[in-house]
C-alpha cells in the first residue's frame, strides 16, 4: 500500500491526479508562507534582536528600540550585578524582516496612504506607470522584434544579416545603457522604456528566428507541391505554423521584460513601482516594500494566467496540454 | 531456400493481362524521366545516390518504385516533386520540362503534414485558394474531394482529432483537390498499422479506378507494391539504379483474394530474388547474431524447438 502511494507521488515523468496536483500546487505556495511565519511567530526560531518593553536601569535603552540579543544580555548581566531594575523585551526579527500579517495589512495600506508629499504619487499611480513602462517597451520592441526574427528564421539571407551583430549586441547588458539613454531621451519615461526595449529585443529577435526555424520543414514542402509560392509560403504557411509557439515565447519574453524594470526606472528620475519601493525602505516601512515586490510577482503571475487562458482559446488545433 | 510451390515465371501474362499492357502502352506518356543522375556532397566525398534513371509513365497508369533501404527511392520521388534538383538529367511532364515544385505533382508525404492549424476543409482548400480559385469555388470543390474520401462528418475536425488513415485520407483529398497530372506518393501507408493500411490500398484502388489520375507510389512492402501496381520501377542501392520495371502479371481490378494466385506469388518471388538476394556473401554475418546458449542446463524447456 506505501510503495503504491508513494508510486503515486513520485512516479517518473507521470502526471498526478486532479486532486493530488492542485494540493501540491497550493503547497507550492503555502510552503514558502509557513517557513515565514516560523521564523516570524515562533520567538525561539532566530529572532536575533530584542524589542525593548522596559529599558530598566539601561540609560540608553528607550521603549520600543530593537537591540541586537547580544548586546541585550550583556547589559541585564550588568544590571544584575550591580542589583538595579534589569531591561524587559520581548525576542524580535530586525526590522527589514516584517511578519506576514504585517505585509499583509500593508498591502491593504499601501494602497491607503496618502503620499507624504504633494508631488509624490500614490501606489496605484506608481504602479501604472510602471505597467505603462513595460506596455511601451515590450510592443515596441516587439512591433521590430517580431517580424525581423520571422525574417531572419525564414530566409537565410536575414538570418545572416541580422544574426551575428545580435549576437554580440544581446550580451551588452541594458542597464549599461541607462546613461547613454537618459542622455539621448531625457530623464522621464522615454529612456525608461528604452532600457526595456534594449533588454528584450535582441533576445526577442533571436527567440523568434529560432522559433520559426523549427517549424516542421515538411510542411513547407507539402505545401509548395500544393503551388504555394514565397509570399504565400511565408504569410499561409511558416507564420499561421509558428503562431502558438510565438505567442508562448511572448509569453516568456514578456516575464524578462519585467525583470529590466527595476533597473530602467532607476534611470533618470526614479519612478514607478520602483520609486515606491526605495522611498518606502527609506522610510524603514518594510512591510510597504515587501507588499510592493510582491504585487510585481502578482502581476506578473496574473498576466501569465491570463495569456495562458486566452493561448488556449486562441489556438483550438494545439492538442490540448494539461491545464497549469 | 527451397521452394515449395511450383510457380509459373512472373514473366507470363495471360491474354487479357498482355492486352491490357499494349494498350496501356498506346496512352499518352504523362512523366518521362531520361538520364537522372543525383549526387550528394558529403564530408566524405560525393554519394552518388541515383544513377541514370529512365523510365515512363502512362496516362491513368499506376508505378510502384521498389528497392532495398539507401537505394534512393525518395530521393528519386522528391526530385519528382521538385524538392530536390537532380545533378543532371531531365524531367518531362506531358513532354515539357519541369523545374521545381508546382500544382501540377501532388504529393503525399508519409508524416501526413497536413497543416495542423487548418480545419479538414482548409487543409484540402489550400492548393485550390494557391492557384487563385475563389473562396466559394475552392469551398465547393473542396467539400467534394472530402466527400469522396468519405470524410465529409469531419470537414470542420482539426488534423489532429484524426486517426493516422483519417489524416492520410484528408492529405490524399487535399493532393487531389489540385488535380495534378500525377500523384506522388512517398510511403503514404508506412506509418500505419496493417489493418488500416490494407482498407488504405482499397480506398486508393477505388480513387484510381474513378478519376484520372496517373499515380506514381513509392513503399517498401512488397505485397502493397504488387497489389496496386500496373508495373514496378525496381532500384538497386550503391548507387540507386532501375534494376528492372516489372510489368505485374495480376489480373486487373485487382481484389484481395489474389494475394496468394499464382500470379501474384511468382511477382513476389521475383522481387524478393531482386530485393534480398540470396548469397551476397558479407551481408550473410548480418543475419545472424553471434549467441551461445544461455540459459541452464537444468531449465523446464529444454529447447524452445
Amino acid at each position: 500500500m506505501s510503495t503504491q502511494s508513494s508510486m503515486q507521488w513520485f512516479a517518473v515523468r507521470k502526471e498526478l491526479r486532479p486532486r493530488s496536483r492542485f494540493f501540491v500546487t497550493v503547497m507550492s505556495f503555502l510552503m514558502p508562507l509557513l517557513l515565514w511565519s516560523l521564523i516570524s511567530y515562533v520567538p525561539w526560531l532566530w529572532h536575533p534582536k530584542v524589542d525593548i518593553t522596559d529599558p530598566g536601569a539601561v540609560t540608553y535603552f528607550k521603549e520600543g528600540m530593537l537591540v541586537d540579543r547580544e548586546l541585550f544580555e550583556k547589559e541585564s548581566l550588568v544590571q544584575k550585578e550591580k542589583g538595579e531594575a534589569l531591561p524587559q523585551g520581548n525576542p524580535a526579527n530586525p526590522i527589514y524582516l516584517p511578519a506576514p500579517h504585517e505585509v499583509a495589512i500593508a498591502f491593504y495600506t499601501a494602497f491607503t496612504t496618502e503620499p507624504k508629499r504633494r508631488t509624490e504619487k500614490w501606489l496605484h499611480e506608481s504602479l501604472w506607470d510602471s505597467i505603462q513602462v513595460i506596455f511601451w517597451g515590450f510592443v515596441l520592441s516587439s512591433l521590430i522584434g517580431v517580424p525581423l526574427g520571422i525574417l531572419a528564421g525564414t530566409y537565410d539571407f536575414f538570418s545572416r544579416l541580422f544574426e551575428p551583430f545580435i549576437e554580440f549586441f544581446r550580451y551588452l547588458p541594458a542597464p549599461a545603457f541607462g546613461a547613454l539613454a537618459v542622455a539621448i531621451l531625457g530623464i522621464h519615461e522615454a529612456p525608461k522604456i528604452a532600457i526595456i526595449f534594449i533588454g528584450t529585443f535582441f533576445q526577442q529577435v533571436l527567440v523568434v528566428s529560432n522559433t520559426t526555424r523549427k517549424l516542421d520543414p515538411a510542411l513547407l514542402e507539402a505545401a509548395q507541391t500544393l503551388g504555394a509560392k514565397n509570399k504565400s509560403l511565408l504569410f499561409r504557411v511558416v507564420i499561421p505554423g509558428i503562431l502558438p509557439d510565438l505567442y508562448r515565447d511572448m509569453r516568456i519574453l514578456l516575464g524578462w521584460a519585467w525583470t529590466y524594470l527595476i533597473v530602467a526606472e532607476l534611470i533618470g528620475t526614479s519612478s514607478g513601482i520602483t520609486w515606491f519601493i526605495t522611498q518606502q525602505a527609506r522610510y524603514k516601512n518594510f512591510d510597504n516594500v515587501f507588499a510592493a515586490i510582491m504585487i510585481i510577482g502578482i502581476i506578473g503571475l496574473t498576466t501569465d494566467l491570463i495569456l495562458a487562458y486566452f493561448g488556449r482559446r486562441l489556438f483550438p488545433w494545439q492538442k490540448q496540454a494539461s491545464k497549469a | 531456400m527451397k521452394h515449395m510451390l511450383d510457380l509459373p515465371s512472373y514473366l507470363e501474362q495471360d491474354d487479357e493481362v498482355r492486352d491490357r499492357f499494349t494498350r496501356l502502352k498506346q496512352r499518352p506518356v504523362i512523366l518521362e524521366v531520361k538520364g537522372l543522375d543525383k549526387e550528394f556532397e558529403t564530408p566524405k566525398g560525393k554519394v552518388t545516390a541515383l544513377k541514370d534513371i529512365n523510365f515512363r509513365t502512362h496516362k491513368r497508369e499506376f508505378v510502384c518504385v521498389i528497392g532495398p533501404s539507401g537505394c534512393g527511392k525518395s530521393t528519386l520521388i522528391r526530385i519528382l516533386a521538385g524538392l530536390e534538383t537532380p545533378s543532371s538529367g531531365q524531367m518531362l511532364l506531358d513532354g515539357k520540362e519541369v523545374h521545381g515544385p508546382g500544382p501540377d505533382r501532388g504529393m503525399v508525404f508519409q508524416g501526413y503534414t497536413l497543416f495542423p492549424w487548418l480545419t479538414v476543409r482548409k487543409n484540402v482548400m489550400f492548393g485550390l485558394q494557391m492557384s487563385g480559385h475563389t473562396r466559394e469555388i475552392s469551398e465547393q470543390e473542396a467539400l467534394q474531394w472530402i466527400d469522396l474520401v468519405g470524410l465529409s462528418k469531419f470537414a470542420d475536425s482539426y488534423p489532429h482529432q484524426l486517426s493516422g488513415g483519417m489524416k492520410q485520407r484528408v492529405a490524399i483529398a487535399r493532393a487531389l483537390a489540385n488535380q495534378p497530372r500525377i500523384l506522388l506518393m512517398d510511403e503514404p501507408f508506412g506509418a500505419l498499422d496493417a489493418q488500416t493500411r490494407a482498407k488504405m490500398q482499397s480506398y486508393l484502388m477505388e480513387i484510381w479506378k474513378n478519376i484520372d489520375i496517373t499515380v506514381l507510389f513509392i513503399t517498401h512492402d512488397l505485397d502493397e507494391a504488387i497489389y496496386l501496381a500496373d508495373r514496378i520501377l525496381v532500384l538497386k542501392a550503391h548507387p540507386g539504379e532501375v534494376q528492372e520495371l516489372i510489368e505485374v502479371p495480376v489480373p486487373q481490378p485487382r481484389s484481395p483474394d489474389q494475394l496468394l494466385s499464382p500470379e501474384f506469388l511468382a511477382t513476389k518471388k521475383r522481387l524478393e530474388e531482386l530485393i534480398h538476394p540470396a548469397d551476397e556473401g558479407d551481408d550473410i554475418s548480418e543475419d545472424h547474431l553471434n549467441m551461445v546458449r544461455m540459459v541452464p542446463v537444468d531449465d523446464e524447456v529444454e529447447s524452445v524447438f
